[in-house]
């Protein structure tokens, strides 16, 4: 389907800024000068042959017609239609509206994006609700005290006869839970500034680690020359890396970083990838190392030698999500557990059985990805220890060449934000089908 | 000598204003606050009605709640389970454990007598 989005707008305009009559422009590319006049009041849709006849005539390029701010308003209405029935029949005239009534489609495309951007919100602070212990304990303890104050002044406010003993007894007891109220309200409050900006609350040792990661766009170019520095100078220089923890954490990943670098060379590895595409078997096959290495080696790529946005997913044996690097439209939980039809875990649950899976994410816009995921002992545990499992999960963007007939497999974030209804693997209600 | 309710709840000041509101009212009132023995309490005081919090120190109210369904001679008594998350599931976890009423935090007092009044003389 043709994206004119406010494309007769922008032929209206170019024509009167030439001064040229509409039934001339009309006569010269060989239309009627009625049905030019639906196309510059959005009426009718324009591209091929004629787009680029009225372009030449209006002396600009076709593209400068039907690209810009425009199409960004018709993108999001075509979103904002997608969940509603009657606009979605009504999605063919989507031009005309924003063409006809350019003041009510932003307004209703602004709404569109607030709505979203509520959402999003929503289920960041719902998913830290359930998940975060600290907020969870924090919102009850002030609840439990402004319980006790209701009860309390309501018992002065409507006890006429009360003793005087009881009556300081319940004056003391408002005054200290009006104190703990305050703290704790204070408290919660720096808690939620602490985390407010960047969307992103750092609440664990993990966390500090990917959001370092993400600051350098998950590519430490210093451990890709020969000679790197030392893990720790580069963990010292690291302002991010707080707590000690964190840099313990991050010198694990660096290790093995600087072990994935040494095996696959950035300039061959990328120009591997350029030359013959991102399939891991391949790749793995070509350096001598297991699928697992490439998988980080691809996340690890500049973004200027990566084969698209590439993400990453790793978990222990416990389904512990231990490494995160999400990609747009497929978002990856940071509390609590994941989508349990993730091919992550069914990985875990096939050891050293490499497996790849188109999955269909939920949300209003679908997305498909092609994943590649496998499981394989973590470490040396000997013939008598328990084995320790790790599992990864690559993310590429989906591609029919490089998956064909692999059946799509619908899945979610995590169970809580999760649209779809009768999911086999729901394990818990969703705040999106209950109408949070 | 007024019915009894026994409050499981680990607020000092919630139990102190629930106890005077009560008492007021004529029912004597035992209060117990440890999760862990909550079980023991409500089997050796005998109450008429329990007024059960879901948070508490050692044990959840609901784990609380599922023991005393399961015991002869408990299986009737009336619970008012008290939390402070008002979430549907909790109120489905509590009807589904054998809860006779569920109120969220912060409630009325009028609300708790009442439900308290109306547990024991329906």
């Amino acid at each position: 389907m043709p994206r004119s989005a406010l494309t007769g707008t922008r032929i209206r305009e170019r024509r009167a800024f030439l001064g040229l009559r509409q039934a001339e422009l009309a006569r010269r590319v060989g239309i009627s000068p009625s049905y030019l006049n639906l196309i510059e009041h959005n009426r009718r849709r324009i591209g091929g042959k004629l787009l680029v006849e009225i372009a030449r005539e209006l002396e600009v390029e076709a593209s400068q017609l039907t690209q810009g701010a425009g199409a960004a308003l018709i993108e999001t209405l075509r979103l904002a239609a997608a969940d509603h029935q009657a606009a979605a029949e009504e999605l063919d005239r989507v031009e005309e509206f924003a063409g006809r009534f350019p003041g009510w489609a932003q307004l209703l495309a602004d709404g569109q994006r607030r709505i979203s951007d509520m959402e999003r919100t929503v289920e960041m602070l719902t998913d830290r609700m359930t998940h975060d212990p600290f907020l969870s304990a924090s919102l009850h303890e002030v609840l439990s005290t402004v319980t006790a104050i209701r009860s309390t002044a309501a018992i002065l406010a409507e006890t006429d006869d009360i003793d005087p003993d009881w009556q300081r007894r319940f004056h003391r007891n408002i005054g200290d839970d009006s104190q703990r109220l305050a703290e704790g309200a204070q408290a919660l409050v720096a808690y939620l500034d602490d985390s407010s900006d960047d969307a992103q609350i750092r609440s664990s040792p993990q966390e500090e680690v990917e959001a370092w990661l993400r600051a350098q766009d998950y590519h430490v170019a210093a451990l890709e020359r020969g000679l790197p520095p030392s893990l720790d100078s580069i963990i010292a220089a690291a302002p991010d890396l707080t707590s000690a923890p964190a840099r313990d954490i991050a010198r694990a990943y660096l290790t093995r970083y600087r072990q994935d670098a040494e095996h696959m060379p950035l300039a061959a590895f990328a120009e591997e990838v350029r030359a013959v595409g991102a399939e891991p078997g391949h790749l793995a096959r070509r350096f001598g190392v297991d699928a697992a290495a490439v998988f980080r080696r691809l996340a690890a790529l500049p973004s200027d030698m990566a084969p698209g946005p590439v993400g990453l997913a790793v978990c222990d044996g416990s389904g512990t999500l231990t490494f995160r690097k999400p990609v747009e439209g497929f978002a990856l939980p940071r509390f609590g557990a994941a989508c349990p039809l993730w091919p992550l875990y069914q990985a875990l649950s096939r050891p050293m059985a490499p497996l790849r899976a188109v999955v269909e994410t939920a949300g209003r816009v679908s997305q498909r990805f092609v994943t590649y995921a496998l499981c394989q002992p973590s470490g040396a545990a000997g013939f008598d220890g328990p084995p320790v499992l790790e599992a990864a999960m690559l993310i590429l963007p989906d591609d029919p060449d490089a998956a064909p007939g692999v059946p799509v497999q619908p899945v979610g974030t995590s169970c809580r934000i999760c649209p779809r209804r009768d999911c086999i693997a729901r394990r818990e209600p969703s705040i999106l089908s209950d109408g949070f | 000598m007024g019915k009894h309710v026994l409050l499981i709840e680990d607020e000092p000041n919630i139990i102190e204003a629930i106890r005077f509101i009560l008492a007021r009212d004529g029912w004597r009132v035992d209060t117990h606050s440890d999760g862990r023995t909550a079980l023991q309490a409500v089997q050796a005081r005998a109450p008429d009605v329990v007024i059960l919090d879901v948070m508490l120190p050692g044990r959840s109210g609901f784990d609380i709640l599922k023991d005393i369904r399961a015991l002869p001679g408990l299986s009737g008594l009336p619970v008012l389970m008290l939390t402070a998350k008002g979430q549907s599931k909790d109120r489905e976890m509590a009807e589904r454990l054998g809860a006779s009423r569920f109120m969220t935090k912060p409630f009325s007092n009028t609300e708790v007598l009442a439900s308290v009044r109306e547990l024991v003389e329906p």
